[in-house]
């Protein structure tokens, strides 16, 4: 008798516990890191973050550094700001976002210079720019402030992967088809004296039927990211449904 | 509603932490970035004597970059009359052209390094001027003739990608000013003129880059001012070599 009535407390106490303790990565973390990949990507849905992913992806390792970055900020921007967000005053919410953002980017930045000074030359101006990267200040003011830290924080990672993945896209075409390299690898275009190409359209010393391949300078120049994330934005929405009439 | 006091409270904590975290940061830091600034510039000098390095530039370790510069370069400050003001070691890395540029034209102090290779011996001189948006700067070798280019590097500011950024990011361009001359075949002084639609005379002159005019344009004026800064100290030490140029 005794054992059937401990059994009938264990069964009544132990659902209790099982709602209130979630999986540390459950649905709803995977919906925030896939959500941004896609239905709701911060560049081709939301249309944010445009002026830095012009600026920076003519080059592919420059990219990949700067998603990077974004990524980090974006991560932890989210947790610090959700850590605080209780004790952060509502009057000066703003300021107190913009100081957390732009410790780290500072940390970036300095961070940079001592590993790889070549490529904080190049994308000195843009990380500074992170700063005022509207995706970034959008996840504070929309989930961080509102949400527990550890989903703010993934989901500032999601929305950083989001924004680094387009990024990245976006760099693989314009090198490939604008400098005809891939991280500075030489792949396609008229072999000289400078450079060698994997594939040689040169008409004297490499393949001759191809020779009528030369790399479209129009890709290196800022205007052509326009396009490919145009094209980008078109494609995707040819295929994802659930997009078409969303803005 | 929070109290004003408790607010200013609050974001002076937040800044005085961040401020004291990043000053830390960038104290620690420093001495490293410093020295991969130094590496930085030291490669873009070696980058206009590349061609007669023992291996590609690229394969050159940091110390060893370092090393050539403590062992085989020699550094001199110039005077705009031709006179050596100082000679001591690391002298020509102290001058900063950017500030130089901004004194009036008598008053500048010029560096000067001195390469004695295997190949030879290798007079580097710096050079700035202005392009499209902002300044641009490079480094000129001259043979032991001092007349004869071994070879030139630049950088910029802020040219466009794809147009005038491609003194930089395009190593043919830079390629074509090795055996040029500064002088015509009459002993006329000419530095090398970037020409537009081609060069005409192949002596002096090299092919422009379509798209990108003014910044060409620039890289000409500053090599013709900017060189002809150093002929008073370069013609006595030149005699009447400038007499053998054919052209």
């Amino acid at each position: 008798m005794a054992d059937i009535v401990v059994d009938q407390e264990e069964k009544v106490v132990k659902p209790a516990p099982v709602e209130e303790k979630e999986p540390l990565f459950g649905a709803k973390e995977r919906k925030l890191i896939v959500d941004p990949l896609n239905d709701n990507n911060p560049v081709t849905v939301q249309v944010l973050g445009i002026c830095s992913a012009l600026a920076v992806t003519s080059l592919v390792v420059p990219s990949v550094v700067m998603s990077i970055a974004v990524v980090f900020v974006c991560t932890f921007s989210s947790l610090i700001t959700s850590i605080l967000r209780n004790y952060i005053p509502k009057s000066v919410r703003l300021i107190a976002q913009l100081i957390i953002i732009a410790t780290l980017v500072t940390i970036v930045e300095l961070a940079l210079r001592a590993i790889n000074f070549p490529i904080y030359r190049q994308l000195a101006v843009y990380i500074g720019l992170i700063i005022t990267n509207c995706i970034v200040m959008g996840r504070l003011e929309a989930f961080a402030m509102a949400n527990k830290p550890w989903r703010s924080m993934v989901d500032g990672f999601g929305n950083g992967l989001g924004y680094g993945a387009i990024l990245i896209i976006v760099a693989v075409i314009r090198e490939l088809f604008g400098k005809g390299s891939l991280m500075g690898i030489p792949i396609i275009g008229q072999s000289n004296d400078q450079v060698s190409y994997i594939i040689n359209t040169h008409p004297d010393t490499g393949i001759s039927w191809l020779s009528w391949y030369a790399n479209n300078n129009l890709m290196v120049l800022p205007a052509a990211a326009m396009f490919v994330i145009g094209v980008l934005i078109w494609v995707q929405r040819a295929y994802n449904r659930k997009l078409i009439d969303i803005s | 509603m929070e109290s004003t006091k408790s607010i200013v409270i609050f974001i002076g904590i937040m800044t005085g932490l961040v401020a004291v975290g990043l000053t830390a940061m960038r104290q620690s830091t420093n001495p490293i970035a410093k020295k991969n600034e130094d590496v930085f510039n030291k490669r873009a000098i070696l980058s206009s004597v590349k061609d007669y390095l023992e291996k590609p530039l690229a394969d050159y370790s940091d110390d060893e970059v370092l090393n050539i510069f403590e062992s085989d370069v020699k550094q001199y400050a110039l005077d705009m009359n031709g006179n050596v003001l100082s000679e001591d070691p690391g002298i020509a890395d102290e001058i900063d052209m950017a500030k130089e540029s901004k004194k009036p034209e008598g008053e500048r102090i010029l560096p000067l390094y001195v390469y004695n290779s295997d190949a030879g011996t290798f007079y580097i001189l710096s050079v700035r001027g202005r392009g499209l948006w902002d300044a641009i700067w490079g480094t000129v070798a001259l043979k032991e003739d001092l007349v004869t280019v071994a070879g030139a590097s630049f950088d910029h500011a802020g040219e466009t990608p794809g147009l005038g950024a491609e003194i930089k990011d395009n190593p043919v361009f830079a390629a074509q000013f090795s055996d040029k001359k500064i002088f015509d075949y009459n002993g006329e002084y000419k530095a090398v003129i970037v020409r537009k639609g081609g060069a005409r005379n192949p002596v002096y002159e090299v092919d422009g880059i379509s798209g990108a005019t003014v910044t060409a344009d620039g890289v000409t004026e500053m090599l013709q001012r900017g060189m002809k800064y150093y002929e008073a100290y370069l013609s006595p030490l030149r005699g009447d070599a400038k007499s053998d140029v054919k052209g």
